[in-house]
C-alpha cells in the first residue's frame, strides 16, 4: 500500500528558529530520509516553498480565476511531504510517526488510490 | 453553574469508575461472555448515576447500585432482540438477578483476573491483547487507546469490537486456568500488562491518555495481578521490573527536556521507595523457585542500580544475566543489551562482534535500538565513519524529539 505521509507545520515558528535548530532540523529530516530509502520504503518526498508562494487556480463558470496564496489558509501550512510503500495503515502511522515534522506540528496520513486495485 | 452535588455526585461516579469499572465488567459479562454488553449496560448505569445522584444523594454501596442498574439495563436489551440465544441469555441474567439481590450487602466477588484471561486467551490476536485488557479492565475508550498505540481510533475500535465479538462467539472462557495450564496462559497476560507499560514507559513525557499516564496503570494492573496470585514469581518478577525502570523516570530527562542515557543519570532522582519495594518483590520471588524471563529483567535493573551505591553498574552480572534472556528467547532486543553489556565488561571489539553475529535478522533493519547501539560502539571504537551511517539510521528512525536530539548532539560532536 502507498501512502502520503503530509507535513504539516507553522511557518511563523520556522522562521524564527535560531540558525543552530534550523540545521537541527534539517539534519533530522536529511537522517529521516535515509532510513526511509535504506528501509526500501521511499517512493518520492520534498520540501515545499512557504505558503506565501502559492497560487490556486479554479475555473467557475468557464472564467478562470487565479487568487494569491494557499487553497485554505490555516495556522498550520503544508510544507512537505513523503510518499511511502509499506504493508499497511499501522506501518504508515509507525513511519509517520517518526517523521520530525510530527513533533514539531503534525502529520496527515493518506492512503493512495492505486489504479487496478 | 454546576452545584456542589453535582459535583460531589460527579466526582463519586468517577471514582467508583477508577475503583470498580473493571470489577464490574468482569462480573457483569462473566456469565455470558458479552463483554461489550456488560460495558454498554455499564456506561448507561454510570449515566444514570450522574443524573440521579445529585437529587437523591450518593447511594450507600455506589458499587452494589450500579451493578443492579447495569443488570436491568442488560436485561432490557436482551428483550429487546428476543433471539433463541437471547431467550437462553435472559434465563441466565434472571438467575444473576436473583443471586444478586441476595448478594447486594456482601462484596461482589472480583472477576478481573478472569476477565484478564479471558482478554489474554491464545485465541485473540496477540496485538489486541493489551488494548482489550485496557479497555474492560480500566475503561479507557477506543481513541485513547489508539493515540498509545500508535493506530488510528477507527481502526483501533474495530479491532476491539472483533476482539469482543470473538470473545463471545468462540466461547472463550471467564476463569482463571486450571494449575497445569496457569503458566503459559499467565505469561500472555503477563505479557499484555507489560506492553501497556512500555507503551507508556518508551515516552518519557508520559503518555497521557484521560489525564491518567499509561505507565501507572500498568503498575496498577501488575499490582491487580499480584494481589490475586501473590505465589506466582513471575507476577512478582513484571511488577518488580516495572517499578525499577518506573523509579528512573525522573531522572530520565534533564529539566530542559533532553535526553539523559542511563549511564548519565543521576542516582539521587531515582525513587528509593519503588526500588526498594522491587528488590523485596524479587526476593519474595526468588524463594517461590520458578525462574522466568521478568524476575531475570528485573535482576538486570537490580545490577544497573547497584551504581547508586557502589559508583559502576555490575556489567559482570548484567552479561551473565542477558545470556540467560538469550537462552529463554530469540528475541534481538536481548541481543542488543547482550553486546552493550560485553562491551562493558569485555571491551568494544567483543561488543560489535555480538552484535555483528545478529545483524543479518531483518527485523534489525528498521529498529532503532539495534543502530543506536551500533553507532554508539563504533564511535567509542574510533570508526567513526562507519558510525556516522549508524547515527544517521537511528536519527531517523527515532520518534522521540528529545532522544533525537541527543542523537544529533553525538553524531556531531564526533565530526568535528
Amino acid at each position: 500500500m502507498q501512502y502520503m505521509l503530509l507535513i504539516y507545520g507553522n511557518e511563523a515558528g520556522k522562521k524564527n528558529m535560531t540558525k543552530a535548530d534550523g540545521e537541527q532540523m534539517y539534519a533530522a529530516y536529511g537522517a529521516y530520509t535515509q532510513a526511509l530509502i535504506k528501509a526500501g520504503v521511499m517512493k518520492a518526498g520534498d520540501q515545499l516553498k512557504p505558503s506565501d508562494t502559492a497560487t490556486t487556480v479554479r475555473i467557475e463558470g468557464g472564467k478562470t480565476k487565479v487568487l494569491d496564496g494557499p487553497y485554505v489558509e490555516t495556522k498550520e501550512q503544508l510544507g512537505g511531504y513523503h510518499i511511502i510503500d509499506v504493508a499497511d495503515a499501522d506501518a504508515a502511522l509507525s513511519w509517520a510517526a517518526k517523521c520530525p515534522g510530527a513533533s514539531m506540528g503534525a502529520m496527515e496520513v493518506r492512503p493512495i488510490v492505486m489504479m487496478g486495485n | 453553574m454546576p452545584q456542589d452535588s453535582d459535583i460531589s455526585a460527579r466526582a463519586a461516579a468517577e471514582a467508583v469508575a477508577r475503583r470498580s469499572y473493571g470489577k464490574l465488567v468482569a462480573y457483569l459479562a462473566a456469565r455470558t461472555r458479552d463483554v461489550a454488553a456488560a460495558e454498554d449496560a455499564l456506561g448507561e448505569a454510570f449515566a444514570t448515576a450522574l443524573a440521579n445522584w445529585p437529587r437523591s444523594g450518593i447511594p450507600k454501596i455506589p458499587e452494589a447500585w450500579l451493578l443492579t442498574v447495569a443488570r436491568r439495563k442488560m436485561i432490557d436489551a436482551v428483550r429487546r432482540r428476543r433471539s433463541g440465544q437471547a431467550a437462553a441469555d435472559h434465563l441466565k441474567l434472571m438467575a444473576d438477578e436473583l443471586e444478586a439481590a441476595a448478594m447486594t450487602e456482601t462484596e461482589i466477588p472480583d472477576e478481573r483476573l478472569a476477565l484478564m484471561f479471558a482478554c489474554a486467551h491464545p485465541a485473540i490476536d496477540p496485538a489486541m491483547r493489551a488494548p482489550l485488557i485496557l479497555q474492560t479492565v480500566l475503561g479507557f475508550d477506543a481513541a485513547a487507546i489508539a493515540s498509545a498505540f500508535l493506530i488510528s481510533p477507527a481502526t483501533m475500535g474495530q479491532r476491539l469490537v472483533r476482539a469482543k465479538s470473538k470473545i463471545k462467539l468462540a466461547g472463550i472462557p471467564f476463569r482463571v486456568p486450571d494449575r497445569a495450564d496457569l503458566g503459559e496462559r499467565l505469561d500472555s497476560v503477563l505479557e499484555a500488562i507489560y506492553v501497556a507499560f512500555a507503551e507508556g514507559w518508551s515516552d518519557a513525557a508520559g503518555t497521557e491518555i484521560r489525564g491518567r499516564a499509561l505507565a501507572e496503570e500498568g503498575i496498577w494492573l501488575g499490582r491487580l495481578a499480584v494481589s490475586l496470585l501473590p505465589c506466582e514469581a513471575e507476577a512478582l518478577g513484571l511488577l518488580a521490573l516495572m517499578l525499577h525502570a518506573e523509579a528512573r523516570r525522573a531522572a530520565r530527562r534533564t529539566p530542559d527536556g533532553d535526553y539523559v542515557p542511563l549511564a548519565d543519570q543521576d542516582t539521587a532522582q531515582w525513587n528509593e521507595a519503588m526500588i526498594d519495594e522491587a528488590e523485596s518483590l524479587l526476593f519474595l520471588a526468588s524463594t517461590l523457585g520458578a525462574i522466568g524471563r521478568y524476575q531475570i529483567e528485573a535482576v538486570v535493573q537490580s545490577a544497573h542500580v547497584v551504581r547508586r551505591r557502589s559508583g559502576r553498574a555490575d556489567w559482570a552480572a548484567i552479561e551473565s544475566l542477558y545470556d540467560a534472556l538469550a537462552a529463554l528467547s530469540d528475541s534481538p532486543v536481548v541481543a542488543i543489551n547482550r553486546a552493550i553489556a560485553v562491551a562493558e565488561n569485555r571491551g568494544i571489539a567483543q561488543g560489535l562482534a555480538v552484535l555483528d553475529e545478529v545483524a543479518g535478522d531483518a527485523r534489525l533493519k528498521t529498529y532503532q535500538p539495534y543502530w543506536a547501539a551500533r553507532a554508539e560502539l563504533l564511535a567509542r571504537g574510533g570508526n567513526v565513519v562507519v558510525a556516522d551511517e549508524a547515527h544517521e539510521m537511528a536519527i531517523g528512525l527515532e520518534s522521540d524529539p528529545a532522544a533525537r536530539r541527543f542523537l544529533q548532539k553525538r553524531r556531531s560532536e564526533l565530526n568535528i
